[in-house]
C-alpha cells in the first residue's frame, strides 16, 4: 500500500518536471545559460574589432573603476565611470522615493472606491503600464522639451519669456523615469492597501491617534510588502534603464544601461561591457534579497 | 458613503494627488495621440485635423518590414512562451509541493528580475558566437529570446486561472472512466482556456513592446517597429512616429480590454 503510494507520489514528480522541462529549456538556452558565458567573458582581452580574445584578463575588472594612464600606465580612479555610476544610483533611488510619494495616495484612492468604480481606475492605471515604454517615453518628452507643452504654456502665460531647458538633462530623465515606471509602483501598493481592513483605521481613531499616528502604526506596517515591493519593481528598472536616458538624457547624461550598450559599439571593449553587466546583476541581487527579508519578516508581524 | 470618514477622505490631500497622478499619467499621452493628427509638423500649434501622417508610415516601406516583422516575432513567441508556459503552470499548481518546486518557479519568474540590459548583453555575446560558428542569421535569435521573457507573463494568468479552478469536474470526468488525457483535453482544457487566451495576450504585448534585447539581439535588417522608431529619434521627433505609436496605443487598449473580460470573476 504505502510502496504504491510512494510509486505514485514518484511518478507525479516525474510528471512535473517533465511537463515543466520545455520551458526550463527555453529559459536555460534564451535567458539564464547566457548569464554565465557573460559572466566568463568579463575575464577575457578585448578583440580588435569587438568580440573577444580567448586570454585570461583581469582588465575589464579593473577598468569598471579605474582607468590606465595612457603615457605612464598608472592606474587612477575613472571619474567619468563613477560619475556614471553615481547618477544611476541617485536617479533610481529619487524615482523610487518620487513614485512611492505619489503612488501611496494613488493606490489608496483606487482600493477605497466602491468595487464598481475600482476595477476602472485599476484598469486606468494598467493602461499605461502596459503602453510601449517608448511611447511613453516620447510623450513626456513631448510635454517638458523646449517647445513642449509646459514651456508654451508657461511662456502664453507669460511667466517667463524664455523657455526652461529641461531635456537632455538629469532632472529630465528621472522625470521621464517616475513617469514611466509609476505603474509599477502603484499595482502592489493597491494590492496590499486591497486587503486592508478598513476597521483597523476605525480603531485607531476611536483610540484617539491622530491622522499621522494611524498612518504610521497602523497602515504602513500591514502594506509593508506592498511598499517594498513597488520599490523593488520600480528601482530594478530604473538602475537598468536604457531607453529613457538615451531619449531624454541625449549623449551626455548616461546611465549605467547606456554605459553597457557604449562598450558594444564604439567602445568595442566587450570585457568592459560583461564586467558592468555582472555588476548591476550584483546590485539587482542584493536588493532582491533585502526584498525577499523585509517582505518574509512583514508576515511574520502581520 | 458610510465609511467615508475612515478612508481617503481622512488622509488629507490623499484624492487630490490621486487625481494629479491621472491627469499627470495621461495628458501626455493624450497630446501625443492629438500630435499623430495636427497638420503641423509642429505639436505646439495645432494646424488642423490630417491623417496625413498615418498615410505616410503606412505608406513607408521601413515601417511596413518592421511591422511585419513586430507581428511575426510576437505571435510565434506568443504561441510558444504560452505553450511551455500553460505546460509548467499544470506542473507546479494544484499537486503536493515537491522538491525543485521553488526552483522551477524562480527559473520561470527569472526574467521579471534581471534587468533587461544584462539579458540582453548576455544573449548579444551568446548569439554572436552562435552566429559565427553556424553562419545562419535569420528571425530565429529574437524569437528565441523572446519567447524566453514572455514565458512569466504567460505563466501567471494561467496559473492564477488553474489555482482558482474547480477540481470536481475533473474528479468527476475521472471517476466516469475518462483517461488523463480525455479528462484534460475535455475539461481541462476547456476551463482553462481563459488563462491560457489571457496569457498569450499578454505575452503577446510584452514580445511587441521590447526594445533592449531586441536592439542587442538583431543582426542589420532586422528592425522590429519599436527599434525603427527608437532609430528615428531626432532633436525633433516626427509626426510620422507619433501616428505609429497612435496605432500601437490603440492595439494595446483593445488587447487589455479583452484581457479584462476575459479575467473577470463574475461576482
Amino acid at each position: 500500500m504505502s510502496a504504491n503510494e510512494e510509486a505514485a507520489r514518484h511518478r507525479e514528480v516525474r510528471n512535473a518536471w517533465a511537463l515543466s522541462a520545455p520551458a526550463l529549456i527555453l529559459l536555460l538556452v534564451a535567458a539564464i545559460g547566457p548569464l554565465f558565458i557573460m559572466l566568463v567573458y568579463s575575464f577575457l582581452t578585448p578583440g580588435q574589432y569587438g568580440n573577444v580574445e580567448w586570454k585570461f584578463s583581469w582588465d575589464a575588472w579593473i577598468g569598471t573603476l579605474y582607468s590606465r594612464d595612457i603615457f605612464d600606465g598608472t592606474l587612477k580612479l575613472a571619474d567619468a565611470h563613477l560619475t556614471i555610476f553615481w547618477r544611476s544610483v541617485k536617479l533610481s533611488l529619487l524615482t523610487t522615493i518620487i513614485t512611492f510619494i505619489v503612488g501611496f495616495p494613488t493606490a489608496w484612492f483606487i482600493a477605497t472606491r466602491s468595487p464598481r468604480s475600482r476595477a476602472l481606475w485599476l484598469f486606468l492605471i494598467t493602461i499605461p503600464f502596459w503602453t510601449n515604454l517608448l511611447i511613453r517615453t516620447f510623450a513626456i518628452n513631448e510635454i517638458i522639451r523646449n517647445e513642449g507643452l509646459i514651456n508654451s504654456v508657461l511662456m502664453w502665460m507669460g511667466v517667463i519669456d524664455q523657455p526652461i531647458n529641461m531635456i537632455y538633462t538629469d532632472t529630465a530623465v528621472f522625470v521621464g523615469m517616475t513617469y514611466v515606471y509609476l505603474p509599477l509602483m502603484v499595482l502592489p501598493l493597491f494590492a496590499s492597501i486591497d486587503r486592508f481592513d478598513m476597521r483597523l483605521l476605525e480603531a485607531g481613531y476611536d483610540l484617539y491617534a491622530s491622522r499621522w499616528q494611524v498612518l504610521r502604526r497602523v497602515i504602513v506596517p500591514i502594506v509593508r510588502p506592498g511598499i517594498v515591493a513597488g520599490s523593488i519593481l520600480v528601482f530594478i528598472p530604473a538602475l537598468g534603464a536604457y531607453v529613457t536616458p538615451r531619449i531624454l538624457g541625449g549623449g551626455k547624461n548616461m546611465m549605467i544601461g547606456n554605459f553597457i550598450e557604449l562598450q558594444f559599439g564604439q567602445g568595442r571593449n566587450w570585457p568592459l561591457g560583461a564586467a558592468l553587466s555582472v555588476l548591476l546583476l550584483i546590485v539587482v541581487t542584493i536588493a532582491l534579497m533585502f526584498y525577499v527579508r523585509a517582505s518574509t519578516k512583514g508576515t511574520n508581524n502581520g | 458613503m458610510a465609511d467615508r470618514s475612515f478612508s481617503a477622505s481622512r488622509l488629507p490631500g490623499f484624492t487630490a494627488t490621486a487625481i494629479f497622478v491621472f491627469i499627470a499619467l495621461y495628458l501626455p499621452i493624450l497630446m501625443l495621440v492629438i500630435g499623430s493628427f495636427n497638420g503641423g509638423e509642429s505639436i505646439g500649434a495645432w494646424q488642423g485635423f490630417t491623417l496625413s501622417w498615418f498615410a505616410k508610415a503606412w505608406a513607408n516601406d521601413h515601417v511596413k518590414d518592421a511591422t511585419i516583422r513586430s507581428l511575426v516575432i510576437a505571435s510565434l513567441a506568443a504561441v510558444i512562451s504560452t505553450t511551455v508556459a500553460t505546460m509548467a503552470a499544470i506542473a507546479t499548481t494544484r499537486r503536493r509541493p515537491f522538491r525543485g518546486q521553488t526552483f522551477i518557479y524562480l527559473m520561470i519568474n527569472q526574467p521579471l528580475m534581471v534587468p533587461e540590459i544584462v539579458t540582453a548583453v548576455a544573449l548579444l555575446i551568446f548569439f554572436a558566437s552562435i552566429k559565427v560558428a553556424t553562419g545562419y542569421q535569420g528571425l530565429g535569435y529574437l524569437i528565441a529570446a523572446h519567447s524566453a521573457f514572455c514565458v512569466p507573463f504567460a505563466y501567471l494568468p494561467i496559473r492564477a486561472r488553474l489555482e482558482g479552478m474547480d477540481l470536481t469536474l475533473e474528479t468527476a470526468a475521472a471517476d466516469l472512466y475518462a483517461s488523463p488525457w480525455l479528462t484534460f483535453r475535455r475539461v481541462t482544457l476547456p476551463l482553462l482556456l481563459p488563462g491560457i487566451i489571457a496569457g498569450m495576450m499578454l505575452a503577446f504585448v510584452t514580445s511587441l513592446d521590447d526594445v533592449v534585447i531586441t536592439l542587442f539581439v538583431k543582426s542589420a535588417g532586422q528592425d522590429t517597429l519599436p527599434t525603427y522608431m527608437l532609430a528615428q529619434v531626432r532633436r525633433q521627433i516626427s509626426p510620422e512616429i507619433y501616428a505609429i505609436s497612435t496605432v500601437l496605443l490603440a492595439l494595446t487598449i483593445v488587447l487589455l480590454t479583452l484581457f479584462f473580460i476575459l479575467t473577470r470573476k463574475k461576482d
